[in-house]
Protein backbone atom coordinates (compact mmCIF):
# COMPACT_ATOMS: atom_id res chain seq x y z
CA UNK A 1 0.00 0.00 0.00
CA UNK A 2 1.50 3.37 -0.69
CA UNK A 3 0.08 7.09 0.49
CA UNK A 4 -1.33 7.90 -2.58
CA UNK A 5 -5.40 8.57 -1.27
CA UNK A 6 -7.57 5.64 -1.88
CA UNK A 7 -10.61 6.85 -4.29
CA UNK A 8 -14.28 5.55 -4.34
CA UNK A 9 -15.13 4.17 -6.94
CA UNK A 10 -18.75 3.02 -6.72
CA UNK A 11 -21.73 5.41 -8.58
CA UNK A 12 -25.07 4.57 -6.97
CA UNK A 13 -27.17 3.29 -9.92
CA UNK A 14 -26.52 2.68 -13.56
CA UNK A 15 -23.64 4.21 -15.42
CA UNK A 16 -24.77 6.86 -17.92
CA UNK A 17 -23.82 7.10 -21.11
CA UNK A 18 -23.80 11.22 -20.38
CA UNK A 19 -21.34 10.35 -17.28
CA UNK A 20 -19.02 8.25 -20.33
CA UNK A 21 -19.27 11.36 -22.88
CA UNK A 22 -18.31 13.76 -20.05
CA UNK A 23 -15.32 11.51 -18.79
CA UNK A 24 -14.39 10.80 -22.70
CA UNK A 25 -14.39 14.45 -23.06
CA UNK A 26 -12.20 15.43 -20.18
CA UNK A 27 -9.26 13.90 -21.53
CA UNK A 28 -9.02 16.57 -24.55
CA UNK A 29 -6.86 18.52 -22.49
CA UNK A 30 -4.56 15.68 -22.15
CA UNK A 31 -2.49 15.84 -25.70
CA UNK A 32 0.20 13.20 -24.90
CA UNK A 33 -3.11 10.38 -25.35
CA UNK A 34 -3.05 8.84 -28.46
CA UNK A 35 -4.87 5.78 -27.84
CA UNK A 36 -8.23 5.10 -25.04
CA UNK A 37 -9.57 1.88 -24.52
CA UNK A 38 -13.15 1.72 -23.02
CA UNK A 39 -15.01 -1.75 -21.17
CA UNK A 40 -18.68 -1.12 -20.59
CA UNK A 41 -20.22 -3.89 -19.19
CA UNK A 42 -23.26 -4.25 -19.68
CA UNK A 43 -26.42 -6.40 -17.33
CA UNK A 44 -27.60 -8.88 -19.99
CA UNK A 45 -31.20 -10.71 -19.70
CA UNK A 46 -30.23 -14.05 -19.01
CA UNK A 47 -32.89 -16.68 -19.10
CA UNK A 48 -32.63 -19.20 -16.38
CA UNK A 49 -35.68 -21.71 -16.12
CA UNK A 50 -37.96 -20.08 -18.84
CA UNK A 51 -37.71 -17.03 -16.22
CA UNK A 52 -35.34 -13.69 -17.28
CA UNK A 53 -33.43 -11.38 -15.59
CA UNK A 54 -34.54 -8.14 -15.38
CA UNK A 55 -32.23 -6.19 -13.03
CA UNK A 56 -29.16 -6.89 -10.68
CA UNK A 57 -28.82 -5.82 -7.41
CA UNK A 58 -24.96 -4.73 -6.57
CA UNK A 59 -23.53 -4.70 -3.08
CA UNK A 60 -19.88 -4.69 -2.00
CA UNK A 61 -17.56 -4.95 1.16
CA UNK A 62 -16.82 -1.13 0.13
CA UNK A 63 -13.83 -0.49 2.19
CA UNK A 64 -11.96 -3.74 0.94
CA UNK A 65 -13.31 -3.40 -2.72
CA UNK A 66 -11.89 0.05 -2.88
CA UNK A 67 -8.77 -0.66 -1.42
CA UNK A 68 -8.89 -3.69 -4.50
CA UNK A 69 -9.42 -1.25 -7.32
CA UNK A 70 -6.62 1.09 -5.63
CA UNK A 71 -3.78 -1.79 -5.67
CA UNK A 72 -5.28 -2.84 -9.10
CA UNK A 73 -4.68 0.92 -10.54
CA UNK A 74 -1.12 1.16 -8.76
CA UNK A 75 -0.68 -2.69 -10.54
CA UNK A 76 -1.55 -1.40 -13.89
CA UNK A 77 0.21 1.53 -13.85
CA UNK A 78 3.59 -0.75 -12.76
CA UNK A 79 2.84 -2.74 -15.47
CA UNK A 80 1.81 -0.79 -18.61
CA UNK A 81 2.73 2.58 -20.19
CA UNK A 82 -0.40 4.30 -19.48
CA UNK A 83 -1.56 8.32 -19.12
CA UNK A 84 -4.43 7.68 -16.83
CA UNK A 85 -6.61 5.19 -15.78
CA UNK A 86 -10.77 5.43 -14.23
CA UNK A 87 -12.73 2.49 -12.93
CA UNK A 88 -16.00 2.94 -11.93
CA UNK A 89 -18.72 0.27 -10.98
CA UNK A 90 -22.25 0.63 -10.16
CA UNK A 91 -23.68 -0.22 -6.27
CA UNK A 92 -27.57 -0.65 -6.19
CA UNK A 93 -30.08 -1.35 -8.92
CA UNK A 94 -28.91 -1.84 -12.55
CA UNK A 95 -31.21 -2.80 -15.23
CA UNK A 96 -30.96 -4.78 -18.13
CA UNK A 97 -29.27 -3.17 -21.17
CA UNK A 98 -28.07 -0.26 -18.30
CA UNK A 99 -24.08 0.02 -17.93
CA UNK A 100 -22.36 -1.43 -14.48
CA UNK A 101 -18.55 -1.06 -15.15
CA UNK A 102 -16.93 1.45 -16.68
CA UNK A 103 -13.08 0.86 -17.22
CA UNK A 104 -11.53 3.37 -19.38
CA UNK A 105 -7.63 3.15 -20.06
CA UNK A 106 -5.48 5.96 -21.67
CA UNK A 107 -1.55 6.00 -23.51
CA UNK A 108 0.25 7.24 -25.97
CA UNK A 109 0.40 4.17 -27.93
CA UNK A 110 -2.33 1.85 -28.67
CA UNK A 111 -1.16 -1.35 -28.01
CA UNK A 112 -0.35 -0.96 -24.26
CA UNK A 113 -4.56 -0.24 -23.73
CA UNK A 114 -5.40 -3.41 -25.69
CA UNK A 115 -3.34 -5.53 -22.97
CA UNK A 116 -4.36 -2.75 -20.20
CA UNK A 117 -7.76 -3.14 -20.37
CA UNK A 118 -8.38 -6.88 -20.29
CA UNK A 119 -5.92 -6.71 -17.69
CA UNK A 120 -8.28 -4.35 -15.39
CA UNK A 121 -11.02 -6.01 -16.06
CA UNK A 122 -10.31 -9.74 -15.39
CA UNK A 123 -8.31 -8.36 -12.11
CA UNK A 124 -11.38 -6.92 -11.19
CA UNK A 125 -13.40 -10.44 -11.54
CA UNK A 126 -11.46 -11.82 -10.01
CA UNK A 127 -10.17 -9.42 -6.66
CA UNK A 128 -12.79 -6.91 -5.78
CA UNK A 129 -15.74 -8.22 -3.49
CA UNK A 130 -18.88 -6.83 -5.48
CA UNK A 131 -21.89 -9.19 -5.92
CA UNK A 132 -24.91 -8.91 -7.93
CA UNK A 133 -27.88 -10.24 -6.89
CA UNK A 134 -29.73 -11.17 -10.22
CA UNK A 135 -33.75 -10.17 -10.14
CA UNK A 136 -36.26 -11.79 -12.49
CA UNK A 137 -39.27 -10.52 -13.83
CA UNK A 138 -41.36 -12.29 -11.12
CA UNK A 139 -39.26 -10.74 -8.27
CA UNK A 140 -37.84 -13.81 -7.51
CA UNK A 141 -33.86 -14.16 -7.68
CA UNK A 142 -30.58 -15.95 -8.01
CA UNK A 143 -27.34 -14.67 -6.79
CA UNK A 144 -24.59 -13.87 -9.73
CA UNK A 145 -22.18 -16.36 -10.67
CA UNK A 146 -18.79 -14.89 -12.98
CA UNK A 147 -17.50 -17.40 -15.73
CA UNK B 1 -13.60 -7.89 23.10
CA UNK B 2 -16.33 -7.43 20.41
CA UNK B 3 -16.00 -8.87 16.85
CA UNK B 4 -17.74 -7.28 14.19
CA UNK B 5 -18.80 -10.27 11.43
CA UNK B 6 -19.48 -8.69 8.00
CA UNK B 7 -21.52 -11.35 5.42
CA UNK B 8 -22.11 -10.59 1.66
CA UNK B 9 -24.37 -12.44 -1.21
CA UNK B 10 -25.89 -15.35 -0.83
CA UNK B 11 -24.31 -15.67 2.90
CA UNK B 12 -26.60 -13.12 4.06
CA UNK B 13 -29.33 -15.30 3.44
CA UNK B 14 -28.07 -17.99 5.45
CA UNK B 15 -27.55 -15.72 8.35
CA UNK B 16 -30.62 -13.00 7.87
CA UNK B 17 -28.48 -10.61 8.85
CA UNK B 18 -25.40 -8.18 6.97
CA UNK B 19 -23.28 -7.90 10.12
CA UNK B 20 -23.30 -9.06 13.64
CA UNK B 21 -21.46 -8.41 16.91
CA UNK B 22 -20.19 -11.66 18.92
CA UNK B 23 -17.88 -11.69 22.12
CA UNK B 24 -14.25 -13.09 21.44
CA UNK B 25 -11.48 -13.69 22.81
CA UNK B 26 -8.04 -14.01 20.89
CA UNK B 27 -8.35 -16.85 18.53
CA UNK B 28 -7.66 -17.73 15.07
CA UNK B 29 -10.36 -17.82 11.85
CA UNK B 30 -11.05 -21.53 12.13
CA UNK B 31 -11.68 -21.15 16.02
CA UNK B 32 -14.59 -18.25 15.13
CA UNK B 33 -15.79 -20.25 12.08
CA UNK B 34 -16.99 -22.92 14.57
CA UNK B 35 -18.41 -20.59 16.69
CA UNK B 36 -20.32 -19.16 13.44
CA UNK B 37 -21.14 -22.66 11.92
CA UNK B 38 -22.70 -23.16 15.76
CA UNK B 39 -25.13 -20.95 15.75
CA UNK B 40 -25.63 -20.54 11.58
CA UNK B 41 -25.09 -24.82 10.57
CA UNK B 42 -25.78 -23.80 7.03
CA UNK B 43 -22.82 -21.47 6.54
CA UNK B 44 -20.85 -25.03 6.56
CA UNK B 45 -21.68 -26.00 3.60
CA UNK B 46 -21.38 -22.44 2.01
CA UNK B 47 -17.99 -21.50 -0.40
CA UNK B 48 -16.39 -18.28 1.02
CA UNK B 49 -13.25 -16.95 1.78
CA UNK B 50 -12.56 -15.00 4.74
CA UNK B 51 -10.95 -11.43 4.99
CA UNK B 52 -9.26 -9.99 7.60
CA UNK B 53 -8.23 -5.92 7.14
CA UNK B 54 -9.19 -5.83 3.75
CA UNK B 55 -7.02 -8.95 2.76
CA UNK B 56 -8.01 -12.85 2.23
CA UNK B 57 -6.39 -14.79 4.95
CA UNK B 58 -5.97 -18.02 5.74
CA UNK B 59 -7.83 -20.38 8.23
CA UNK B 60 -4.82 -20.45 10.72
CA UNK B 61 -4.81 -16.67 11.20
CA UNK B 62 -4.88 -15.48 14.32
CA UNK B 63 -7.83 -12.70 14.07
CA UNK B 64 -6.12 -9.36 15.54
CA UNK B 65 -8.50 -6.87 13.71
CA UNK B 66 -12.45 -6.20 15.58
CA UNK B 67 -14.10 -6.70 11.87
CA UNK B 68 -13.62 -9.85 9.77
CA UNK B 69 -15.92 -10.52 6.75
CA UNK B 70 -17.05 -13.91 5.09
CA UNK B 71 -17.08 -13.30 1.46
CA UNK B 72 -18.72 -15.66 -1.15
CA UNK B 73 -16.94 -15.73 -4.64
CA UNK B 74 -17.16 -12.37 -6.43
CA UNK B 75 -19.60 -11.56 -9.02
CA UNK B 76 -18.71 -7.96 -9.66
CA UNK B 77 -19.05 -6.78 -13.31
Amino acid sequence: MNDKKIKNVFIEGAISSEFIGRSIAKHQTKTSIGAHNIFLGQVRADEVDEKTIYAIEYTAYKDMANAKFHDIREATFKKFDLTCMHIYHSLGTVKVGEICLFVFVSSPRRKQVFKALEYVVEEIKAKVPVYGKEIFEDASHQWKVNS
Amino acid sequence: MNLNIKYFGLLTEVTLCSEETVPFSKATVSELLDLLFEKHPDLKNKDFQVALNNEIVSKDTLITANELALLPPFSGG
